[in-house]
């Protein structure tokens, strides 16, 4: 089969030709009765916004990579890209899913309220910040100040993460299968409880990744910063 | 000693005006508890501010328009620039955004009536948006803050502006703090954060930093909402010339920028009282700004921090603004400090128009609280009423000093309507000291 028998049914969307803006109201316009769900967007060329504010269950692949905010604010769109994604991919994401086959740049998967992002490669500094309740599975390492001040949701890392992960952390639970450069502010190490693992391993098996939820190390909120104690001053 | 003996020479006491009583109560305070004071409000210092300026009314040189017969409008449209639907406003007066959460929901309900009749807008906060104050306001700017509590498409769809919050006049550079006797489980849920705890939201934004980044953003907010809503960016003035400049260059619709005067829910008074630079400085080198790139009137300047009258709408139009926001004003129209309350005042150890703890969620005037039972010494629908009162106040007078210097629009107050009482105010404001054709700095001299 080739590519283009592939994409018989699917819409094309050719960033080369068409403006961004005319590729994302044709997305956005599509409903959940629709009967053509499935597009590709070619020659992304690093464009900005690619398949924002999606708002219902479709699938968008995108052949290359991104710039900035790619799927930013999705909800219920399945958005795979086929390169590297820019800064703030999937950022707010409510729901559905995004999946970065190459490696993703800072703030990946910012501040999203739900829905499932999985980076195949690496992620730079700060991803899953101020997430609020995503779930994120990075089959690489993660950069410094990863999950800073996570709300809620689970970040899930195969490889390592660097500097100060999860610095002032709420309630989010973050998992690390590799080494931790060093710990945040208020960030500890926790038991992993047989629930923690049935989480993980929910999330690892959705997100396809070759790995057991018992190598990996579980990481959450000391609780100390969360009411003002000058003892505590160094910290803020 | 006898009477006939004089008393011995003494100095008289002196007090210290570097180490002054409250001064030193400060210290001691610090010293008992080593944590910095917070409250709400902004700065009480006195600052150069609209006080300082005069209105040069009409007579031979210029000719008045007649009150109340000759129209003078106050209309004014913001998002001309890109948006596809600018929001069209009767008055040129707004409420600034405050948050459910450091409001109650009540006030937010009260804010959303009384701007609605007045035919202007109001605005969210740092807590997401209720459905109260979407319901009761017709026009509402959606803030989009470094936190993103509640943040999500379908509110940004159904707000009429997109407000990109940088920083505030209270505190240019620092984040929001709420803390934890005002997080109840309402507002713990539109935050997503645990009940109880204290809040405090981050200085910057997660997913972008600088001018640059900011265009990028910018583009997003107009892609997922299909460029229809227009996109303001509040500032907090610092370095206004240059952060409206490149509010501009990112891609702006419409600036507010917010003056040392301007509240907070709740930060360090330190912060409040230092940091920043009042309204009266910071209006010109805006101008200015949107001036030099050819975009004044089409990019939108609203200002705020301190606005109490029309005379002060009337000043700060006539140095370039094209509107106005209020947000403590507005509260004291509702109700904030009022002496009624004086015997609860003064058992929280202030007194009316002194109270600023707003950050302990025990206002006695039931507006900076979520406690259930202060929250109902205010009725939303009476709240309405009066602020709608006094925005109408705010324009009338403001329409009457227009019409006195012979505009029949307020937007056609200009610097040359004004003059200043002192030269600090006429350096900030760069309108001639009074009785003279000279300003510092003026070129020229």
């Amino acid at each position: 089969m080739d590519a283009n028998e592939a994409y018989a049914e699917t819409t094309v969307l050719d960033l080369a030709a068409t403006p961004l803006r005319e590729v994302n109201a044709t997305l956005q316009a599509v409903s959940g009765q629709a009967n053509h769900r499935d597009f590709v967007i070619e020659h992304p060329r690093g464009a900005h916004a690619i398949a924002v504010g999606l708002d219902g269950p479709i699938t968008v692949t995108v052949r290359g990579s991104t710039g900035y905010y790619c799927g930013g604010m999705n909800k219920l769109a399945t958005i795979r890209v086929e390169g590297s994604a820019g800064p703030g991919v999937a950022e707010n994401m409510m729901s559905g899913q995004v999946i970065v086959d190459g490696d993703a740049s800072q703030y990946a998967g910012a501040t999203g309220h739900g829905g499932f992002l999985v980076i195949k490669g690496n992620a730079s500094s700060r991803c899953g910040i101020s997430m609020k309740g995503i779930d994120i599975v990075v089959h690489g390492n993660v950069g410094h100040m990863s999950a800073f001040m996570a709300q809620k949701g689970n970040l899930v890392v195969l490889g390592d993460a660097g500097e100060a992960l999860g610095d002032s952390l709420y309630e989010a639970r973050l998992f690390v299968r590799g080494s931790v450069k060093s710990l945040g502010a208020d960030c500890i190490e926790k038991e992993m409880r047989p629930e923690h693992l049935a989480i993980l391993a929910d999330l690892l098996e959705r997100a396809g990744a070759d790995a057991r939820p018992e190598e990996f190390r579980r990481y959450g909120s000391a609780r100390t910063l969360y009411h003002f104690d000058i003892d505590n001053a160094g910290q803020y | 000693m006898d009477d006939k003996t004089p008393p011995p020479a003494r100095t008289m006491p002196r007090q210290s005006w570097t180490f002054s009583n409250d001064v030193n109560a400060e210290i001691r305070r610090a010293a008992a508890t080593g944590i910095y004071d917070i409250r709400g409000g902004g700065a009480k210092r006195r600052v150069p501010h609209f006080d300082d300026l005069l209105v040069l009314g009409a007579s031979i040189s210029r000719y008045p328009l007649e009150g109340y017969r000759e129209k003078c409008e106050t209309s004014v449209t913001l998002g001309t620039r890109f948006a596809k639907k600018p929001i069209e406003l009767k008055i040129p007066i707004t409420i600034a955004g405050m948050s459910f959460g450091s409001l109650s929901a009540n006030a937010k309900e009260a804010l959303g009536r009384g701007a609605t009749m007045a035919g202007t807008s109001t605005t969210t906060g740092d807590g997401g948006m209720t459905e109260e104050e979407r319901g009761h306001s017709e026009k509402l700017v959606y803030q989009y803050l470094p936190s993103r509590y509640g943040m999500n498409p379908d509110d940004l769809r159904r707000a009429d502006a997109i407000e990109i919050v940088v920083g505030q006049g209270a505190k240019p550079g620092g984040g929001g703090m709420l803390l934890g006797q005002k997080i109840t489980d309402r507002v713990a849920a539109m935050r997503d954060l645990p009940a109880g705890i204290d809040q405090r939201s981050a200085c910057r934004h997660p997913d972008w930093t600088g001018p640059d980044d900011l265009e990028i953003k910018i583009l997003e907010l107009r892609e997922i909402t299909g460029w229809e809503k227009p996109i303001y960016v509040k500032v907090g003035s610092a370095r206004p010339y240059y952060d409206v400049a490149l509010a501009v260059k990112a891609g702006a619709d419409v600036v507010v920028l917010d003056g040392m005067q301007g509240g907070t829910a709740a930060t360090q008074d330190v912060f409040i009282e230092h940091v920043g630079i009042p309204t009266l400085a910071m209006i010109r080198p805006a101008v200015q700004a949107l001036e030099d790139l050819d975009v004044h009137r089409e990019v939108q300047l609203i200002v705020s921090g301190g606005i109490r009258t029309g005379a002060d709408v009337a000043k700060a139009l006539a140095l370039g603004a094209d509107a106005v926001s209020i947000g403590t004003a507005a509260l004291v129209a509702l109700g904030d400090n009022d002496p009624r309350w004086e015997a609860e005042y003064q058992a929280l150890g202030t007194t009316a128009g002194a109270y600023d703890d707003w950050h302990e969620g025990r206002d006695p005037a039931g507006i900076t609280t979520q406690d259930p039972d202060l929250m109902k010494r205010l009725d939303p629908v009476e709240g309405g009423r009066r602020l709608k009162n006094y925005l109408g106040v705010l324009t009338l007078e403001c329409q009457t000093i227009a019409r006195a210097c012979g505009h029949n629009h307020v937007h056609n107050l200009e610097p040359e309507d004004l003059c200043a009482l002192t030269l600090e105010a006429a350096a900030m404001a760069r309108v001639p000291l009074a009785g003279t054709d000279w300003y510092p700095g003026k070129p020229g001299f």
